[in-house]
């Protein structure tokens, strides 16, 4: 089988045999066997570390948990920094979930978690910080200020934590470049490999956010409703 | 200058890292890729303490199970502060938000994992350690902990066996680059890797501090005790958590019938296997059917997804096929009770130490709880430490080897393939230094590594250029396997005698008389040396 590979700005491909591999492992193939210089990111291969996030035809997928078919284009993760090849620099879009500050602040010791209460961020902490919404979210394109998907996802996580005390404190933190900067376009939620709805999360933080008396900008002046006023 | 540095950021280093920060230190952490996606979140099973949540505990008999599966080999006091330690470290974690599994009455969930004679491992479905790595990462943007990611380390810089800080190159930039500290904590994984693609655990879990550690003259201890998890896919050596068989998972043979107690001890279970592979008939399935979807999707869901993608067999309705591979290091850095190595200011923690709680055989949601305790342990004793010490190294030696040392690989010619040689150690190992080992494989195992460790100045990066070279990274690991070969081939023909995971077919029985001590490897001057 043929898989293209984007290399900074050309393609290169390169012909393999094609068996039941995960993307990841034929990368791996390529690089041990074939071109030691092509660079990517990997770790556990099973789904769990976020290191191999890529885009394949366009979509974003974890390498290791995607089965490539004949003539496959990957490319890397898009508005993240690009490193090399594959490889893109986190480390900017990480600091979005201290901007967030998306982390138990004070926790009651003397909250009793019921199996209900535990289910209400169960998928939010199942996230791997991979990277792929970030790739997929036209706001974050446009906007390298914009918290972001995975660490809004992750304030949902800590402020719908029944154990969590300081809930308005990460209210606050999401109001500027957060939860009213998103369209809810919804690109984030099918590329995440866990599973979770970053959409969804920001929605719940916008409704919590109004019962804590914080509006939606952009409900007044230019951008709100037009009863259509003579101007 | 900082006062605790900290080299890996896994749980182990997370948790130092807040606790030196929480004791008054200027603290920060060093990572060879980011702090979220190390080891710790392929730890699935969970983390033990004796809550008496799930039957009737207690710290005195999680002890003693702990000291039983150790095989004679572990320190009584040290097991005694892990586990009495145990209750509070998960009720901390329950503090800073880990979501743990939970109980119709509210209290955190516990399950019964091999070995243990009570249902002690706190969970998250099986998603445990990535659930307690990401609430550490979490606390450490709280408290405004400084990471330094994507930096491979090098060498620690000393000076009259203490430590000042060490080198790293950063993959980056491909600069080597200097952190000065006053403590050094390592943290850095295990060396399952050895095994390559029979193994477990992640491609980073090289033990790059171990050999950075034993390059500087610290010691290492019990190397040749390497534990080996019963099941692993067969295909793809994916780790199947324990979990499924303390929930009542069958392992079969191939005619389909039982032939081991499935929550034995990791050592005798994956002997049982390997013995029902070798003279049964070849194959051995681990079977959950009969826990029912909704169970498995439940409290398994990983594992699904796992055996789905790599076997292509749905757990719910299919056998699956596993074999035991490498996934635990139980030797590593020598530490004392106050995880000190022997070099001053150097500090060690986590699967790259060895603080003597696992000894021969480390019981199943030990480890979890290892990096919760020692970490704290480590990173206020760093802490400490760091306070008290005005010594400082002279760094410019060190630095100025290292850069040369870099820039000779990046000119060197690569005339052996290295990845080639990568993929025979783990085959030689698998096969010579596996679950079964005796002194002539040992000894044939260890001619073939000189005959490789001859062989590494013929070998380099294929790929010269600066900027996040893996292929330069790769090398570098794999030239650190190589010297901890060597320290495991050692230990394991010095010690004549079987013992948990170390089974000698040629000296079956335990010897308590001459062998119930430590294997301590040390290097002197080339030569590496071994002692008990």
């Amino acid at each position: 089988m043929h898989l293209h590979v984007k290399r900074a700005d050309e393609s290169v491909t390169y012909e393999l045999e094609s068996g039941s591999e995960t993307l990841l492992a034929l990368l791996e193939k390529i690089k041990t066997a074939q071109d030691a210089s092509l660079s990517f990111a990997s770790d556990c291969r099973s789904s769990v570390c976020g290191s191999c996030a890529v885009r394949v035809n366009g979509v974003e997928v974890l390498a290791c948990a995607h089965k490539p078919q004949d003539g496959d284009t990957v490319e890397p993760l898009r508005n993240l920094p690009l490193i090399r090849d594959l490889v893109v620099d986190m480390d900017r879009a990480l600091t979005c979930n201290t901007v967030a500050q998306a982390f138990s602040s004070t926790n009651s010791e003397n909250i009793k978690v019921s199996q209900t209460d535990e289910k209400l961020n169960e998928l939010q902490s199942d996230c791997i910080l991979c990277g792929a919404c970030y790739s997929a979210c036209p706001v974050y394109a446009v906007n390298e200020n914009f918290i972001g998907p995975f660490a809004l996802t992750r304030s949902w996580r800590y402020v719908s934590d029944v154990r969590e005390q300081d809930v308005a404190d990460k209210i606050n933190a999401i109001q500027k470049d957060g939860v009213w900067d998103c369209t809810l376009c919804n690109e984030c939620v099918p590329v995440c490999p866990q599973g979770i709805a970053p959409k969804q999360d920001i929605v719940m933080l916008r409704s919590k956010s109004g019962v804590l008396g914080h509006m939606d900008p952009n409900m007044f002046g230019g951008g709100g409703l037009d009863f259509g006023a003579v101007r | 200058m900082l006062d605790v540095l900290i080299i890996g950021s896994g749980g182990a280093g997370l948790v130092a890292a807040l606790h030196a920060k929480a004791s008054g230190a200027n603290v920060a952490v060093v990572s060879k890729s980011y702090p979220t996606r190390a080891q710790t979140c392929m730890a699935q099973g969970g983390i033990n303490a004796a809550l008496s949540h799930a039957d009737i505990d207690s710290v005195e008999i999680h002890i003693e199970d702990t000291l039983k599966s150790s095989q004679g080999l572990a320190s009584k006091e040290a097991i005694e502060v892990l586990c009495r330690e145990g209750v509070e470290a998960v009720e901390w974690l329950d503090r800073i938000g880990v979501p743990f599994s939970r109980t119709q009455e509210g209290e955190i969930a516990q399950r019964r994992l091999g070995g243990a004679t009570h249902a002690r491992a706190c969970y998250a479905q099986d998603y445990t350690g990535l659930k307690i790595l990401h609430a550490l990462y979490d606390q450490c943007n709280k408290e405004g902990i400084a990471f330094y990611n994507e930096r491979y380390l090098l060498n620690l810089i000393t000076e009259e066996n203490c430590v000042g800080g060490v080198t790293v190159l950063n993959i980056k930039t491909g600069e080597v680059e200097l952190f000065k500290s006053k403590s050094v904590v390592l943290a850095t994984g295990g060396y399952s890797r050895l095994y390559t693609k029979y193994s477990t655990n992640a491609t980073g879990s090289t033990g790059d501090g171990l050999a950075a550690a034993l390059r500087a003259g610290v010691k290492l201890s019990d190397m040749e005790f390497v534990q080996f998890h019963p099941t692993a896919l067969k295909n793809s050596s994916i780790l199947i958590s324990e979990s499924a068989r303390g929930a009542g998972g069958h392992l079969l043979n191939k005619d389909g019938e039982r032939f081991t107690d499935e929550l034995a001890p990791r050592d005798k279970l994956s002997q049982a296997i390997l013995e029902e592979i070798e003279h049964g008939g070849g194959e051995v399935f681990l079977d959950i059917r009969h826990l029912g979807e909704a169970f498995i999707d439940e409290e398994l869901p990983q594992e699904r997804k796992l055996v789905k993608l790599y076997e292509d067999i749905d757990p719910v309705k299919e056998l699956i096929p596993i074999k035991p591979v490498a996934h635990y290091t139980m030797g590593g850095i020598a530490v004392d009770n106050n995880s000190q190595t022997d070099m001053k200011g150097l500090f060690g923690v986590g699967e790259c130490a060895n603080h003597n709680v696992h000894g021969a055989n480390r019981l199943g949601g030990n480890s979890l709880l290892e990096l919760i305790v020692f970490g704290k342990q480590a990173g206020e004793n760093a802490s400490r430490y760091a306070q008290g010490s005005s010594l400082t190294c002279k760094t410019d030696e060190q630095l100025a080897r290292d850069k040369k040392f870099i820039q000779e690989l990046r000119e060197r010619s690569s005339e052996i393939d290295f990845y080639a040689k990568r993929a025979a150690l783990g085959e030689l190992f698998y096969k010579n230094v596996g679950i079964k080992r005796n002194e002539k494989d040992l000894q044939a195992a260890l001619d073939e590594l000189y005959a490789l460790q001859e062989q590494l100045p013929q070998m380099s990066a294929t790929d010269k250029s600066k900027i996040y070279n893996t292929n330069l990274i790769e090398f570098l690991e794999f030239s650190n396997m190589l010297t901890l070969a060597e320290a495991v081939l050692i230990s394991a023909l010095h010690r004549r005698e079987s013992r948990g995971a170390h089974f000698r077919s040629d000296a079956p029985d335990r010897d308590d008389i001459l062998f119930q001590k430590h294997t301590i490897t040390y290097k002197e001057g080339e030569s590496l040396c071994t002692y008990m």
